[in-house]
C-alpha cells in the first residue's frame, strides 16, 4: 500500500519523533561523555582533563560492584514476583466470582500510587520498627519487632516496588487470558487433555507474548528505580540498597563530583544498553511474528 | 469521460515482477472485467490505476492526461473495496458525504446528492445508522453510494461481491449492471467469478501471471479463445483439453472441446465409460473416461438416465473444435 | 458444552480473591483511614487507632504547611501538557510505522524503546546544566518537554500496536475519496483509534503524574508537582503519620479516582499488541 507519495509523507511524519528522541539521546549523552573525561567538581572552581581517571575510580570503587549486584537483584526480584504473582492473580481473577469489579479495582490501585508516596507509606506506616503495622503485629504475637529497612533494606525495597508493579502485570496477563480461544480450550477438553496439560500446552504459550511485554516494560522502569530508594534508605545502610542510578546520583549531586558522576552515568548507559540489546532481541523475536 | 490508457506499465515488488509489462486501453463508458487466477495481479493492476501503488515504469493516462504520478485523490476515480472499507465511526450519511466534504462541497448541495444516492440505492431508511448495524448487502450499497456521489470518471471494483452469500450476489450483480446502464460511467471490475465476468462485462481482460492473455467481449472469448489458458479459464464447466494422438489427428498439439459441444450418439468417434455423473436438474455433467485421452466432461440433458460404468460414445459438434499449437496459441 | 460452576467453588474463589485484593489494597486504605486521625491516635496500635475519633485536622495542617492547590495544578498542567504534546508527535509517527512499514520499521521502534532504557541519571548533570542555562529550571515548560520525551517511545509503541489493527483499506478508501494526508489522519484514523488513543493518554497521564525523578531534580517550588509536595515529608520530623497520610491521600487521590473511573479504557490499551 505504499506509493512514493505516502513513503515521503511517512518519512516526514516520523521524523519529528525520531529527531527529538535522537537529540534527547545524543545531546545530553554527548555532554555526559565530555564531562566524564574532566576533573570537574562543583565545589572546586575550574576543570581539567582527567583522561580515564573518572572511569577508573568509578569502576574500582567497591560501591560500584555492590550497586551492580543490587540493581540486578532488584530487577530480577521484582520481575519474579510480578510475573509469577501476576499469572496467579490473573488466573484467579479470570474465575467466576462475586464482586469481580470491586476486586479488580482493589488490585489495580497500587499502579496509580506515585513511587514517593508508596515508599513513604511502606517505610513509616508498615515497616517502621516502632509504630509500623508490622511492628504492632509482631508485638501482639509476642515477637520482637524487626527493622526491615535496616536489616533487609534491599528486600524491603523489592517488596515495595513489586507491590507497585504487580497490578500492571496482572492486568496485562488478565487481558491475555480473557482473549484465550474458548473453543480451542473446549476442543482440547474433548481430546481428553487434563486441566493441567491444557494450562501448560495452551494457556502458557498464549501468555508468553504478554509475559515478554511485561518483562520489557517493567525492566525499562525497574532499571531506573530511584525515588523509592531516595525516600526509604538513601541507599544504605552502607551500600546495601544502592543501585546504579542512586550511586550516580550520590556521586554527582551529593558529592558534587560532576566528572565522576558522568563517568558513572556512562557506565550505567552502557550497562542498560547491554540489557536492552538482549531484551530487544528476545522481544523482537516474540512480537509481531 | 473516463478513458483510461495503460502504456508499458510494469510493477515489481522488490525482486518480484508482478506485472512484467502491460498495455491496455479502456474506452469511456465501458464495463471492463479483469479475471484471472488468484495472485495473477488483478488487484495490483486495479490499485495501479487507482494510484494506491506506484508503477515501476510505464505510464497511465486518464482522459488523455498523464496520471502516472498523480495521488489517488486527484485522479477522479472511485473505488469499492472487497471489505467495503466503510468508516466505522461515521453514520451511513456521513460515509456517503465524506468525499463531498473532502471536495469542499457546500453542505446543502452535498446533502441533496446524498439523498439522491440513497434513493437510488434504497438506503434512505438507514442514513443515520452506523455501518456496524447494517447487513453485508447494505454495507456494499453504502460503499457504492460513497463512490457514486463523487461522479467519478470511472469506478473501480475489487471483488466487491465476494463477501456476500450466493443469492445476494446475484441481486447485487444485477444492481451494479443497472447502475452502469444508468450512469454510463466507465467501470473496472475485478472478480474471479466466471458468471460475474460473463454477465456483466462489455470487455473481459484475462490475466495470467501479470500478463494479458486476451482481451475481448465475453462471447469472443467464449467462441474464439486465443490460447489454452483462456480456453480453460472462460466457460463453466471448463473446456476439455485433449493432447496426444487424438490432437495429432487434427494436426494440433492440443485440441479443445467445450462440454456443451459434445453429443452423446449411438456411434461417435470417442468411446468411453461414465465415471461420475452430477445431476443438477436442468443439466447433467458426466465425467467420461475415454481410452488414450484425458477425462472428458460432457454436458447433457437434465433427465438423462446414465450411471457409473455405462458405456457411451461421444461426438464433437461440427465446427466447435478448437486447435492449439505447441505454444498454446490457437491455430488459424 | 454446558459448564456447571458449583456454588462452593465460586464461593471459595470469591473469598480468596477478596482476601488477596484487600491485602493488596490495604496500604492505600490504611493511609486514607489514618489521614482522618489526630497525630496522637495515628501511632496507636491498629485496633486502638481504628476506634479513636475521626478528624480533618491533618488536612488543615498539611494545607497550612504548603498550598496543595499549587502543586496539584502543576501536576495537572505537566501531565496533561506532556501527554498532549507526546500524542501530537506520536500519532503521525505511529501512522507512518503502521501503514507505510519499511524494512527498518521494527528496528526503529525498538530503537525508540531503547532510548527509554537510557538511565536518567546518566544525563542528569548535563540536563541540569542545560536547564539552568536556558532558564528552564523549575518551570512547567521544562518539565513538559522532558516528560514528553521520556514517555514518547511508549506512546508511539502503544499507538502503533493500535493502528496496526485498523485495516489499511479504510485509509486507502479515504485517499480515493479525495482526502489528503491531514484529513486522512484527522477525520478517519484518529476517530477510529479513539479507544486506543484514550488508553494511551490515560497511561501516559498516570506515568507523568507519578514520574519522580525529573520532577524531583528539576523543580524546587514554582513548578513543583505533587511528587515534590510529598517528598518534603520524607525527612522525619517527629511523629507525623497523620499528616503524612493526609498529604499522601491528597497526592494520589486525583489519579486514583481518574484511574478507577477509566479502568476499562486503560486496561484495553495495556496489551501493547501482546494480545492478538
Ligand atoms: N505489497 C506487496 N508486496 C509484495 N508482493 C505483493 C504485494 N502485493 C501483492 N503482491 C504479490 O503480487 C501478486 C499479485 O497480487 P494481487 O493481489 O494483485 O493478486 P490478485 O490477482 O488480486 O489475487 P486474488 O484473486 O487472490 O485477490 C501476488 O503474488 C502477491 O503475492
Ligand atoms: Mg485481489
Amino acid at each position: 500500500m505504499a506509493t512514493a507519495h505516502s513513503r515521503t509523507a511517512a518519512r516526514l511524519m516520523v521524523s519529528p519523533a525520531v529527531i527529538l528522541l535522537f537529540l534527547w539521546m545524543i545531546v545530553p549523552l554527548g555532554m555526559t561523555v565530555y564531562f566524564s573525561f574532566l576533573r570537574y567538581n562543583l565545589l572546586t572552581p575550574g576543570t581539567s582533563f582527567a583522561g580515564l581517571d573518572n572511569y577508573y575510580y568509578f569502576l574500582t570503587n567497591a560501591a560500584f560492584w555492590d550497586a551492580l549486584v543490587n540493581t540486578i537483584t532488584l530487577v530480577v526480584g521484582v520481575l519474579l514476583i510480578t510475573v509469577f504473582g501476576g499469572i496467579g492473580l490473573a488466573l484467579l481473577l479470570d474465575q467466576p466470582m462475586w464482586g469481580q469489579g470491586i476486586v479488580r479495582v482493589m488490585v489495580i490501585a497500587p499502579f496509580f500510587v506515585m513511587p514517593t508516596v508508596s515508599a513513604l507509606v511502606w517505610k513509616n506506616m508498615f515497616m517502621n520498627p516502632v509504630n509500623g503495622m508490622f511492628a504492632h503485629i509482631a508485638k501482639a504475637l509476642g515477637f520482637a519487632p524487626y527493622d526491615f529497612l535496616a536489616h533487609a533494606p534491599l528486600l524491603s525495597i523489592i517488596v515495595i516496588v513489586a507491590w507497585a508493579w504487580l497490578p500492571f502485570s496482572t492486568l496485562i496477563l488478565l487481558t491475555a487470558l480473557q482473549s484465550l480461544d474458548r473453543e480451542q480450550q473446549e476442543a482440547a477438553e474433548m481430546d481428553g487433555a487434563s486441566t493441567l496439560s491444557r494450562f501448560w500446552y495452551l494457556t502458557v504459550p498464549h501468555l508468553t507474548r504478554s509475559i515478554t511485554v511485561v518483562i520489557l516494560i517493567q525492566t525499562i522502569f525497574l532499571l531506573s528505580v530511584f525515588a523509592e530508594i531516595l525516600v526509604t534508605t538513601n541507599g544504605g545502610p552502607g551500600t546495601a540498597s544502592t543501585n546504579i542510578p542512586y550511586l550516580v546520583y550520590a556521586q554527582s549531586l551529593l558529592s558534587f563530583d560532576v566528572g565522576g558522576g558522568s563517568a558513572g552515568g556512562i557506565v550505567a548507559v552502557i550497562l542498560a544498553n547491554i540489557v536492552a540489546f538482549f531484551l530487544m532481541r528476545m522481544i523482537g523475536k516474540n512480537l509481531d511474528a | 469521460m473516463g478513458k483510461i490508457t495503460l502504456t508499458s506499465v510494469r510493477k515489481s515488488f522488490g525482486e518480484v515482477d508482478v506485472i512484467p509489462s502491460l498495455d491496455l486501453s479502456i474506452e469511456d463508458g465501458e464495463f471492463v472485467v479483469f479475471v484471472g487466477p488468484s495472485g495473477c495481479g488483478k488487484s495490483t493492476l486495479l490499485r495501479l490505476i487507482a494510484g494506491l501503488e506506484d508503477t515501476t515504469s510505464g505510464s497511465i493516462s486518464i482522459d488523455g492526461q498523464d496520471a502516472t504520478d498523480l495521488p489517488p485523490a486527484r485522479r477522479g476515480l472511485a473505488m469499492v473495496f472487497q471489505s467495503y472499507a466503510l468508516y466505522p465511526h461515521m453514520s451511513v450519511k456521513k460515509n456517503i458525504m465524506f468525499p463531498l466534504k473532502m471536495a469542499g462541497m457546500d453542505v446543502a448541495e452535498a446533502e441533496a446528492k446524498v439523498a439522491n444516492a440513497a434513493k437510488i440505492l434504497n438506503l434512505t431508511n438507514y442514513l443515520d445508522r452506523k455501518p456496524g448495524q447494517l447487513s453485508g448487502g447494505q454495507r456494499q450499497r453504502v460503499a457504492i453510494g460513497r463512490a457514486i456521489v463523487r461522479e467519478p470518471k470511472a469506478f473501480l471494483f475489487d471483488e466487491p461481491l465476494s463477501n456476500l452469500d450466493a443469492a445476494l450476489r446475484v441481486n447485487m450483480r444485477q444492481e451494479i449492471s443497472e447502475l452502469h446502464q444508468t450512469l454510463k460511467t466507465t467501470m473496472i471490475y475485478v472478480t474471479h467469478d466466471q458468471v460475474e465476468a460473463m454477465t456483466m462485462a462489455d470487455k473481459i481482460v484475462v490475466l495470467n501471471a501479470g500478463r494479458i492473455e486476451q482481451v475481448g467481449s465475453p462471447l469472443e472469448l467464449y467462441r474464439s479463445p486465443a490460447n489454452t489458458f483462456v480456453a480453460g479459464f472462460i466457460g463453466s464447466p471448463k473446456m476439455n483439453l485433449i493432447t496426444g494422438a487424438e490432437a495429432a489427428k487434427h494436426s494440433a498439439t492440443t485440441i479443445g472441446i467445450r462440454p456443451e459441444h459434445l453429443d452423446i450418439v449411438a456411434d461417435g468417434p470417442w468411446q468411453g465409460v461414465v465415471g461420475l455423473s452430477e445431476h443438477l436438474g436442468s443439466d447433467t455433467f458426466l465425467k467420461v473416461a475415454v481410452a488414450g485421452m484425458e477425462p472428458i466432461t460432457v454436458r447433457a440433458g437434465g433427465e438423462l438416465n446414465l450411471h457409473h460404468g455405462d458405456r457411451i460414445s461421444l461426438a464433437p459438434q461440427a465446427g466447435k473444435l478448437h486447435r492449439f499449437g505447441a505454444d498454446g496459441k490457437t491455430l488459424a | 458444552m454446558a459448564r456447571k460452576i458449583t456454588q462452593t467453588r465460586k464461593t471459595t474463589v470469591t473469598v480468596i480473591a477478596w482476601i488477596i485484593g484487600f491485602l493488596i489494597f490495604f496500604p492505600i486504605l490504611w493511609t486514607i483511614l489514618m489521614s482522618f486521625k489526630s497525630e496522637g491516635d495515628a501511632i496507636k496500635a491498629p485496633l486502638a487507632m481504628l476506634t479513636s475519633h475521626w478528624t480533618l485536622e491533618s488536612y488543615g495542617e498539611v494545607q497550612e504547611r504548603s498550598n496543595y492547590l499549587r502543586f496539584f495544578m502543576n501536576s495537572v498542567v505537566i501531565s496533561l501538557g506532556s501527554t498532549i504534546l507526546a500524542l501530537v508527535i506520536a500519532i503521525p509517527a505511529a501512522w507512518s510505522m503502521a501503514f507505510v512499514p519499511g524494512r527498518r520499521t521494527k528496528d526503529l521502534l525498538m530503537w525508540m524503546l531503547s532510548t527509554k532504557m537510557m538511565p536518567a541519571v546518566g544525563v542528569l548533570v548535563p540536563m541540569y546544566l542545560m536547564f539552568r542555562d536556558f532558564g528552564l529550571l523549575d518551570t512547567r515548560t521544562g518539565l513538559v518537554v522532558v516528560l514528553t520525551l521520556i514517555n514518547l517511545p511508549i506512546v508511539v509503541w502503544m499507538l502503533y500496536t493500535y493502528f496496526k489493527e485498523i485495516p489499511g483499506e479504510i485509509l486507502e478508501a479515504a485517499r480515493m475519496d479525495g482526502a489528503n494526508l491531514r484529513s486522512e489522519i484527522l477525520y478517519v484514523l484518529t476517530p477510529m483509534a479513539v479507544p486506543g488513543i484514550a488508553s494511551t493518554m490515560l497511561l501516559n497521564i498516570i506515568l507523568a503524574w507519578n514520574e519522580a525523578f525529573w520532577t524531583l531534580q528539576l523543580t524546587t517550588s514554582d513548578a513543583a508537582p505533587l511528587t515534590q509536595f510529598i517528598a518534603s515529608y520524607s525527612s522525619p520530623e517527629g511523629l507525623f503519620y497523620a499528616k503524612l497520610s493526609a498529604a499522601s491521600t491528597m497526592a494520589i487521590a486525583p489519579i486514583l479516582i481518574l484511574g478507577w473511573f477509566s479502568q476499562k479504557q486503560l486496561v484495553r490499551g495495556l496489551t501493547f499488541g501482546a494480545v492478538k
